[in-house]
């Protein structure tokens, strides 16, 4: 016992003060890429043909970045001689429309707090039941850690739960496999409504990697209906706790 | 083609095509079950389309006393004799080969999908169709009502072992989880809360990785591999890079090898570390669960330093890394590690100084020795059975050639041994990484890579933190992927867990489970 309770002093406290305070980020993180059409030479386009998941496009000589099929990889900033993508140590990426996620267009749009109707039902006590549909553990690693003592996802009255039936929403995981079909649109189906449907990860939002793979369908929201996207790969915890915070109005 | 003697290779090693000779099936199976019998095992067995209807076989076994793999291959028409009776480390690669490629190991003891999808033939890859359909084969002629000749495939809707009897109840779990897991769906046969039998089916995570491999190298190629099972991102990377650089006869500069290791290391303590917590949190030990959460991330934290990731996605590149280590770097990097293992040492000495966490541990979920050899379990697993083989001692490649770690088993096969291999592993990888950056050779980080050589194989192993991890890529005439054959450790060792689970409580399944914590993605590819 006494050993016990040593260990608990030299553990220390160690939960973030996020979103109090600011997060504390790997300095080399591969955070929102800004993108800076003006810097593009004529006729250019390594950075799109580099890309592994198509996310880059040119369109009337401006240069669009879908962060929902980013892999968020060093590829496009490494190519560029001239600087016109480059990775921010920026956070904040969930949206809460499919479209906001292209950058290149208009200024981004973070996602929206719920109206005050759900946030009256959600905002204090939110279960979630999680799918992995095809997800490769990156991002279903990076959400577990979310219970752990660091991010604490309990004090924010967050929690995930076994049972559909106990949730008031899903985090889905993975590009939703054939496979996974049945068994998501199920889980959808058990969990009671008003409910939130909350998207994690390039391949959830997209396919990812996988994108047009006879195997998958694309992301999420071919199946269920998505309230919320959370481009990465996998988003780093934060991120998805930012997401999360600003679906319940609880960080602006 | 010679039907000369096999072909003999380290790891890393390529061979021209043309050099492996094509036994008759009787001399294929014979090398097979002799070199089994003289110790080795299978590390890869699995099939290629030769000709409009023929399938070639390959075999890469692997001799760990010799450090030596052997390929070997012969060629088959629909089918041929099961090497599983035999040869019981056949069966699931027996069942894969039957379900890519539509032949069928006549007398094979448990015939069925494992991935449940289309024949790589009917999906598209050029070759006539097959005759042999494993999703309207059913052992022993039953279907269990299913409609013999369904033409969709649904993933787990097969006839599974079954008992009658008083009292004998079936209880099946999945393939949606209670926790924060990816899905599977385990079948078991119970008498009360013992345990008879556990049928394990999966290939609810299959994403069409190996078909989309063929004619790469491409774009995609590196977030396929960092994505195949996505804790293990740096092993299957790097096992990959160190394909295509022996096909391309690139060599790595000696700073990237060892930051190469570094990572992969960085990813055995993070995943270890996470893995005793959690075992301390399926007998509700919490003290230990509580901090083994959170230094996991402590490791991860100290990838995502290195390379801005904390799964380190985008530091490996065939030719070496992309991200190097500045001076300031390193010394956080070491400050960081001090702490780190001040940390994981309080916590995880709690589990054995604790006589509850022992007494749950201790005998919980055995796997003998001759079990984990007849099976040709892999990585914790076999070495918590007593049998001692690491990649990194028995075909090193990279900085392990020069730079030893000390293989860690034990011999009880117990949740307890698994748990504690892991312990032993997490001090000896904390004093490498310490070596190596005390000795960081200094140099690029990165040489050019050229063409990959046509007609040619090569076997790729490395020891990920879950075990042996096996690609074996052969290239075409252009030096494009003709196969590109991945075997995740998992792939070996789901079968340990369900030997583990017989005549056990099923309220320990959690506990097994997670001692065994293998990787559902890597299976299904």
């Amino acid at each position: 016992m006494l050993k016990v309770l040593l260990a608990r002093a030299q553990q220390k406290y160690r939960t973030v003060g996020f979103p109090k305070e600011p997060p504390v980020l790997p300095d080399r993180l591969r955070g929102r890429p800004q993108v800076d059409s003006a810097k593009c030479p004529p006729n250019c386009s390594v950075c799109a043909d580099v890309c592994p998941t198509e996310a880059i496009s040119i369109k009337d000589k401006s240069l669009r970045l879908d962060l929902g099929r980013c892999l968020f990889c060093p590829e496009c900033e490494r190519a560029c001689p001239e600087g016109a993508i480059r990775f921010t140590p920026e956070h904040r990426l969930a949206a809460s429309k499919r479209d906001a996620l292209v950058l290149g267009e208009k200024e981004f749009q973070l996602a929206k707090a719920l109206d005050e109707k759900s946030r009256k039902i959600f905002g204090r006590s939110l279960k979630l039941r999680q799918v992995s549909a095809g997800g490769c553990n990156g991002c279903e690693a990076d959400v577990n850690v979310l219970n752990t003592v660091v991010f604490d996802l309990g004090r924010f009255g967050i929690q995930f739960v076994a049972s559909p039936r106990h949730a008031d929403g899903l985090l889905i995981t993975g590009p939703v496999t054939q496979n996974m079909e049945l068994a998501l649109r199920k889980t959808y189906e058990a969990v009671p409504s008003p409910k939130l449907i909350i998207a994690v990860g390039a391949c959830a939002i997209s396919g990812g990697p996988y994108i047009g793979h006879a195997e998958q369908k694309n992301g999420a929201d071919g199946v269920v209906p998505v309230d919320i996207y959370i481009p990465g790969c996998p988003p780093h915890p934060i991120t998805i706790l930012d997401g999360l915070l600003r679906l319940l109005g609880r960080i602006e | 083609m010679k039907s000369g003697a096999p072909v003999f290779l380290r790891n890393g090693d390529t061979a021209a095509l043309a050099e492996i000779p094509a036994a008759s099936f009787a001399d294929f199976r014979e090398q097979i079950l002799q070199a089994i019998e003289n110790g080795a095992r299978i590390a890869g067995l699995f099939g290629q389309p030769a000709g409009t209807d023929r399938v070639r076989l390959f075999a890469v076994l692997a001799n760990d006393a010799e450090g030596q793999l052997t390929l070997i291959s012969t060629e088959i028409t629909d089918s041929y004799p099961s090497l599983t009776p035999a040869c019981a480390q056949a069966h699931w690669f027996e069942r894969e080969i039957a379900e890519q490629w539509g032949v069928r190991p006549e007398g094979h003891p448990w015939l069925k999908p494992i991935r449940f999808h289309k024949s790589f033939h009917a999906s598209g890859t050029g070759v006539p169709p097959v005759s042999f359909d494993i999703h309207n084969f059913a052992p022993e002629s039953e279907t269990h009502g299913r409609d013999a000749r369904a033409t969709t495939i649904a993933p787990g809707v097969t006839n599974f072992f079954s008992m009658d009897g008083d009292e004998i109840h079936e209880v099946a779990v999945g393939p949606v989880h209670a926790g924060i897991i990816e899905p599977g769906h385990f079948r078991f046969q119970c008498h009360g809360e013992h345990v008879f039998h556990l049928e394990i089916s999966l290939g609810y995570q299959h994403r069409g990785v190996e078909r989309a491999l063929v004619g790469g190298p491409d774009k995609r190629t590196i977030p396929f591999m960092e994505t195949l099972a996505g804790d293990t991102t740096i092993g299957h990377t790097l096992a990959y890079c160190e394909a295509v650089e022996a096909l391309a006869s690139c060599r790595v500069p000696a700073r990237a090898q060892v930051l190469r290791a570094i990572a992969l290391e960085l990813e055995r303590l993070a995943n270890h570390t996470g893995d005793l917590g959690m075992l301390a949190n399926d007998i509700g030990y919490l003290p230990t669960a509580s901090y083994c959460g959170r230094i996991r991330g402590d490791f991860l934290n100290l990838t995502a330093l290195i390379c801005g990731n904390r799964f380190g996605r985008g530091l490996l590149r065939p030719g070496g890394i992309l991200f190097d280590l500045d001076d300031a770097r390193q010394k956080q990097l070491e400050e960081r590690l001090t702490q780190a293992r001040e940390d994981v040492t309080g916590a995880v000495e709690l589990l054995w100084n604790s006589s509850s966490v022992r007494a749950r541990f201790e005998n919980a979920g055995p796997v003998t020795r001759e079990t984990a050899q007849e099976l040709g379990l892999v990585g914790v697993v076999a070495r918590a059975s007593g049998i001692e083989h690491d990649v990194r001692i028995q075909f090193p490649s990279g900085i392990y050639r020069f730079a030893q770690i000390p293989v860690s088993s034990y011999h009880s096969g117990s949740v307890f041994a698994r748990a504690f291999v892991r312990w032993m592993e997490i001090q000896r990888s904390i004093a490498f990484i310490f070596d190596q950056l005390n000795a960081l050779p200094a140099g690029p980080v990165r040489a050019e890579i050229g063409a990959l050589a046509p007609n040619r194989a090569v076997v790729s192993l490395t020891e990920g933190w879950r075990g042996e991890i096996c690609h074996t890529a052969l290239t075409d005439t252009a030096g494009k992927f003709a196969r590109y054959k991945i075997v995740d450790p998992s792939f070996h060792n789901w079968m340990g867990l369900a030997m583990a689970m017989r005549g056990q409580q099923i309220s320990d399944f959690p506990l097994c489970n997670k001692s065994f914590n293998l990787s559902y993605c890597g299976h299904d590819l």
